[in-house]
């Protein structure tokens, strides 16, 4: 079953375009939620959905709509497009080849959330995709599904196209509401947490590509019948991004509960090679690594949750038996390093450090006691080394440095031992 | 604040405001949460995680940063846990890693913050065994401050204060992560009259402040706190020394006064005390007509001969003094005491620029005190560009500002303050009375500004003189409007730095010490019978009075006290005609200055740091300055001076110290009627007491009238006014101060600019009603059309006068 992509599949060549859009029944969603919907309604149907948002976090969408203040306006509405987390590219597909079912899906949510002005905040490293949006944009203004009286129903709405500038930092949310207003991208405290004080200092709901692709599917066919497909507490379908040792990365959109393995086989055509899979990463580079024995794992938000890890961004990343855990965990931790605002001490020098540390050990100048200096040093950006992470930081970026370094010393601790040599001036 | 919330910290429940910053209530409770990028004047941004603690509020403990956590209700807090020490602990680490450990070398060892944490929380040792990151150091980023990249820890106090506090972000983070820095933007220096406030309150080294790098460590100083000299705000401030050298000053945090910050004239303005053209010795005119090195016996000898001789032949009213507002007040008193008591004249006065009636500016009523402007629903600022003339003060109103109140602002130019201003109005000086004309019905363009006075009080009025061709009657007029509204205070301004405490000493015609009149019969009988003498009654002449006086030959001779009317009276140049046409010219200074290069006898003092005593700032605040340093050669404090010149014809003061003196105030002067010594001891939670506190009393109330004065209208209207870096005294001798001096332009209106064919860049001669000067055009579009704006004493505009007319004549 799919949702999201089927009118991809159906019409590769033409699925961005606004005649395909309203030919495969584009917009019909949005004039029932606006025309014959009260915006309560609207969100009961998103509630009763059980949607979690497809951002990272999952976090339920129409309980999070709820927490706005009810008798604040402006409010706004803004799409978290700066998809940034390595292995993660399905908002790229989502945005380049059906614009219009994101601008539906806005149209929609603004009008459930009584809101005027959504923005999409794409990152710039995605030129295409806003290119597409940005004629969509155009497109729905000119059909009049965005601007003054959507459909006649006095229903405003104003949808701004906003390009990031190139930091990983401001897929979290409250940085990017910071870097829509023109500040340095570095995540607010929370609380007040968005909903309560975001955009402007006003209630902001900020929400994931994917989520809100969904919403005139949920529209059209009602909560409920969202709320019935898949497992319970991760219901819907889902796009992940397989990248790494499978003989066909893509994006898939799959309905969860299937295991890893089965994705892994079924859809990425295995390993090449057949070799054997030494780990993977579930759900973004953020995510800590489950080994080859973990593979029967069903991919549910709560089933790798347990497992301590996450389905997070859905990027299921696969190693194989070839891999060199220190090299992949470096290549991890430098992007964090890479990547940090710079902000809160524990992140900006323990990152780097965790970075130099490994890049030590690669160059063979590693030292016995290096390996309890990296456990020690995470220890302090993510006090524990648990996941969901306790955090000496404001945001999970710094911890989610730690994740590779953690997952190396757990389950492979041997081979980053042997990359250490024996005696020498490091010892 | 919220109502009282109970908070458990480490075991024990405390009762505080609700919404207090978890890290403040602790310190209140005894608890020290270490901390680096928290300061209580600026907002919170937890960034250093220092302050990380275990916060319970119900739903198990939390790691959290305290200084981002406002209190609640059963809050549960534990800052002393195994995690919470570890984090501590690993934050430190994380500090030093890529800190340079050049402690000897810098000048925040043995003072820094992040040393003393490191002993108290940190590790013993470092883990780091990587290449450190490096940066270029140090870099100047203004003439007065260098980064050290290298030592920053990136705790945003800097680039807070700046944006937050003093209004001029021109330091910023740039790029990210481990490449994080602190840097200006590019072409562009930090130039900000406020900067020195980033170099204490960085809890590293890696802000240092030109004129103290290297001269000294930490523990090697001696420190006493005393009040700024610089102007009438009366910042707290700690003055610290070596090897009796004055080496820097620095905020003390005065809740009702400074909070902490200082200007940066203020706080670098110290180098004149140590300059090597101070004066040692007393100097008399010799016969060849320079001034030449002699004893103290001698010089008082030609003063007593002289005075004996021209009160015999022309009477004590041919007499005159003139300063006196940059000592202390037991200075001014003994200055006073003796003009009036021994030699007998009133003619005598403390204010040279300002010309507003000394009466308004000690006694008028009702008065605003600084604090009251953070309650203020609307400030009204009409007089001088605060951040110009007064820069604390304009921090404060900035913070008032952007906290709610209402500010409106009427000046002759864009001021600091206009982009918090609700409402401004930029007016030619002369149609001032226009503008409260139209202020008063609520017309045109001060609809806006009216409405606000009308929206209901509290109210501060800050008044003064915007310029120095603005009829000084203007302020009174506009005085009496504002309190007239209801639930309004005024706050009458004048910048220099005693002058407050000078009219409260009686330094002025019309007031006698304390606030009394001189026109009262019984304040004059009950001061004679302290002075056992009786009280000149002739009425005395003002500063223009005697200016003028001098030069017509009524007057003869002439005190000076720290007084340079060549530079400071309005008319620089009937004042230097004046000096040339007395007889007589005793000058008491620090320096040889365009004025008392003109004086028969100079007598070297000492001043502040050097002196005891008190000083009273613009709200009539007392509090004191200390002595921490022995004056240069054979200088002696002022009022030593004025006891030996009275000794030298025979008669005394009865001063043998600042404390006497004071004692003799606090029984003469009523405003100051017992208030003792020991009471305005300074150091935490001493604010300084406002006159007349529970013991005095004010025999004056001076009610502000408009007397109706009319508009004067000009065909290019001068505004004269002081920049911050003027060309006087102690910036001229305050080697870091000197180079910062305004350059010399004459700004016009580009309006102006293009209608009247001067073009900016152009070189225009500049004829104003005493003189000329030769001056580079720049446009500035935040100054009112009509107007042309000169600094008033750079050494290239002295002598234009101070007449509303003003010619501009292209050069080339």
């Amino acid at each position: 079953m799919k949702i999201l992509t089927t009118r991809m599949e159906a019409h590769p060549s033409d699925s961005h375009t606004i005649e395909r859009y309203v030919a495969t029944d584009g917009y019909k969603a949005a004039r029932k939620a606006i025309l014959d919907m009260s915006p309560g309604e609207c969100h009961e149907e998103v509630k009763a959905s059980n949607i979690r948002g497809r951002g990272g976090a999952g976090f339920p969408c129409g309980v999070k709509w709820g927490f706005l203040p009810p008798d604040v306006r402006p409010r706004y509405l803004v799409i978290n497009g700066d998809e940034s987390e390595p292995g993660t590219f399905k908002d790229r597909q989502l945005l380049e080849r059906d614009p219009h079912q994101v601008i539906e899906g806005i149209i929609i949510s603004a009008y459930a959330i009584d809101c005027n002005q959504a923005f999409i905040y794409i990152r710039g490293e995605y030129p295409k995709p806003a290119r597409r949006i940005e004629q969509a944009l155009a497109e729905a203004y000119d059909a009049g599904y965005l601007g003054k009286n959507i459909f006649g129903s006095g229903f405003d709405l104003e949808v701004t196209l906003h390009l990031g500038g190139g930091a990983y930092i401001c897929g979290e949310e409250t940085a990017l509401l910071n870097s829509l207003e023109g500040k340095r991208g570095e995540p607010r405290i929370k609380p007040p947490f968005p909903a309560v004080e975001g955009l402007y200092g006003k209630p902001t709901i900020v929400n994931n590509v994917e989520t809100i692709s969904n919403m005139p599917w949920i529209v059209t066919n009602g909560g409920a019948a969202y709320a019935a497909i898949g497992p319970e507490g991760s219901v819907g379908t889902r796009m992940f991004s397989l990248s790494g040792h499978v003989r066909k990365p893509g994006n898939y959109e799959i309905v969860m509960g299937m295991t890893f393995r089965e994705f892994i086989e079924d859809y990425g055509g295995g390993v090449p090679g057949d070799r054997a899979v030494k780990c993977f990463i579930p759900g973004g580079a953020s995510a800590p690594w489950f080994t080859g024995d973990q593979l029967d794992l069903p991919i549910t938000i709560d089933d790798v949750g347990n497992a301590g890890s996450m389905l997070g961004s859905g990027a299921i990343v696969v190693m194989d038996e070839t891999t060199n855990v220190v090299e992949a965990a470096h290549s991890i931790v430098s992007f964090f390093a890479h990547e940090s605002c710079g902000q809160c001490t524990p992140c900006r020098e323990g990152t780097s450090w965790l970075e130099m540390v490994l890049a030590r050990i690669l160059r063979g100048q590693g030292r016995p006691v290096d390996l309890e200096l990296l456990l020690d040093v995470s220890d302090n950006i993510a006090p524990g080394l648990g996941w969901p992470p306790k955090m000496t930081t404001i945001c999970p970026l710094g911890p989610s440095a730690v994740s590779p370094v953690t997952s190396i010393l757990r389950h492979f601790r041997d081979e980053v031992e042997a990359m250490i040599p024996a005696g020498g001036p490091h010892g | 604040m919220g109502d009282p919330v109970k908070v458990t910290i480490d075991g024990t429940e405390h009762e505080v405001d609700g919404g207090t910053l978890l890290i403040q209530a602790a310190q209140d409770a005894g608890t020290y949460i270490p901390r680096f990028c928290w300061h209580k004047r600026m907002k919170p941004v937890g960034m250093c995680r220092m302050c990380l603690v275990e916060v319970d509020t119900g739903r198990g403990p939390m790691l959290t940063t305290s200084c981002t956590t406002p209190c609640s209700d059963g809050m549960v807090v534990d800052t002393k846990s195994d995690i919470v020490t570890k984090a501590q602990e690993g934050i430190l680490e994380f500090l030093l890693i890529n800190h340079p450990l050049d402690c000897p070398v810098c000048d925040r060892g043995g003072e820094c913050p992040l040393q003393d944490q490191t002993m108290a929380y940190g590790p013993g040792e470092s883990r780091f065994v990587e290449e450190k990151r490096h940066y270029e150091k140090p870099i100047d980023i203004s003439e007065l401050v260098l980064l050290d990249r290298e030592r920053c820890i990136l705790c945003a106090r800097c680039t807070r204060f700046s944006d937050e506090i003093s209004g001029d972000p021109l330091i910023e983070f740039q790029d990210r992560g481990n490449g994080t820095q602190v840097l200006t933007f590019p072409d562009e220096p930090f130039k900000s009259y406020f900067s020195g406030n980033t170099v204490q309150i960085c809890p590293v080294g890696a802000l240092t402040a030109r004129p103290y790098r290297f001269r000294a460590r930490p523990w090697d100083l001696e420190a006493v706190e005393a009040t700024c000299p610089h102007c009438s705000v009366g910042c707290r401030i700690n003055v610290q020394s070596s090897q009796n050298q004055v080496l820097r000053f620095l905020g003390v945090d005065n809740e009702p006064t400074n909070q902490g910050w200082l200007c940066d004239k203020g706080r670098f303005g110290f180098e004149y005390i140590g300059s090597p053209d101070r004066l040692t010795t007393p100097l008399v005119r010799g016969e060849g007509g320079e001034l030449e090195e002699t004893t103290w016996a001698a010089a008082l000898q030609v003063v007593a001969q002289w005075l004996q001789d021209v009160i015999a032949e022309d009477g004590p009213d041919s007499v005159a003094g003139l300063g006196g507002a940059r000592g202390t007040n037991e200075d001014a008193y003994a200055f006073g005491k003796l003009l009036r008591a021994v030699i007998g004249t009133n003619n005598l006065d403390a204010q040279l620029e300002d010309g507003l009636n000394p009466q308004f500016l000690a006694a008028a009523t009702p008065r605003a005190s600084i604090p009251d402007l953070d309650a203020a629903q609307t400030i009204l600022l009409w007089g001088p560009d605060l951040k110009e003339e007064l820069p604390v003060l304009y921090l404060r109103v900035r913070q008032a500002a952007q906290n709610g109140a209402n500010l409106i602002v009427i000046h002759p130019r864009r001021t600091g303050l206009h982009d918090v201003a609700t409402a401004t109005v930029a007016y030619a000086p002369g149609r001032g009375p226009e503008i409260l004309d139209r202020l008063r019905s609520g017309t045109g363009d001060l609809a806006a500004a009216r409405k606000l006075l009308m929206g209901g009080g509290p109210i501060v009025g800050l008044i003064g003189r915007p310029g120095l061709t603005e009829d000084p009657m203007l302020a009174e007029a506009v005085a009496a409007f504002v309190r007239d509204l209801p639930d309004a205070k005024i706050m009458p301004l004048a910048r220099r730095s005693n002058l407050f405490g000078a009219l409260d000493m009686g330094l002025a015609p019309s007031l006698l010490p304390g606030r009394a009149a001189i026109a009262s019969p019984e304040a004059r009988s009950a001061l004679a019978v302290e002075w056992a003498t009786p009280i000149p009654e002739a009425t005395g002449r003002d500063a223009a009075g005697i200016i003028a006086g001098l030069a017509d030959g009524t007057l003869r001779s002439l005190f000076l006290f720290g007084a340079d009317p060549i530079r400071d009276f309005p008319d620089q140049a009937a004042a230097r005609a004046a000096l040339e046409a007395a007889n007589l010219v005793v000058a008491v200074d620090q320096f040889l200055t365009d004025s008392s290069r003109l004086a028969d006898v100079v007598f070297p003092a000492e001043g502040f740091t050097e002196v005891e005593g008190t000083v009273t700032n613009l709200e009539g605040r007392v509090q004191k300055v200390a002595r921490l340093v022995a004056g240069p050669g054979q200088s002696r404090p002022p009022w030593a001076i004025f006891e030996d010149i009275a000794a030298a014809v025979g008669s005394s003061l009865g001063a043998v110290s600042a404390a006497s003196i004071h004692k003799e105030i606090a029984q003469v002067a009523p405003a100051y009627r017992g208030l003792s010594w020991e009471q305005l001891e300074l150091g935490p939670g001493r604010e300084g007491v406002i006159v007349p506190g529970e013991t005095g009393e004010q025999p004056l109330r001076y009610v502000p009238v408009d007397i109706g004065i009319a508009p004067r209208a000009a065909r290019l209207a001068l505004h004269s006014a002081r920049t911050l870096y003027d060309d006087g005294v102690h910036v001229r001798f305050s080697r870091s101060l000197a180079q910062l001096t305004a350059e010399p332009f004459a700004f016009v209106n580009p309006e102006d600019g293009a209608r009247l064919g001067i073009a900016a860049g152009s070189l225009v001669r500049v004829t104003g009603s005493s003189g000329a000067a030769d001056l580079e055009v720049q446009h500035d579009p935040g100054l009112a059309a009509g107007a042309v704006y000169v600094p008033f004493n750079l050494e290239e505009t002295v002598g234009i006068g101070d007449g509303l007319d003003v010619k501009l004549e292209v050069i080339s």
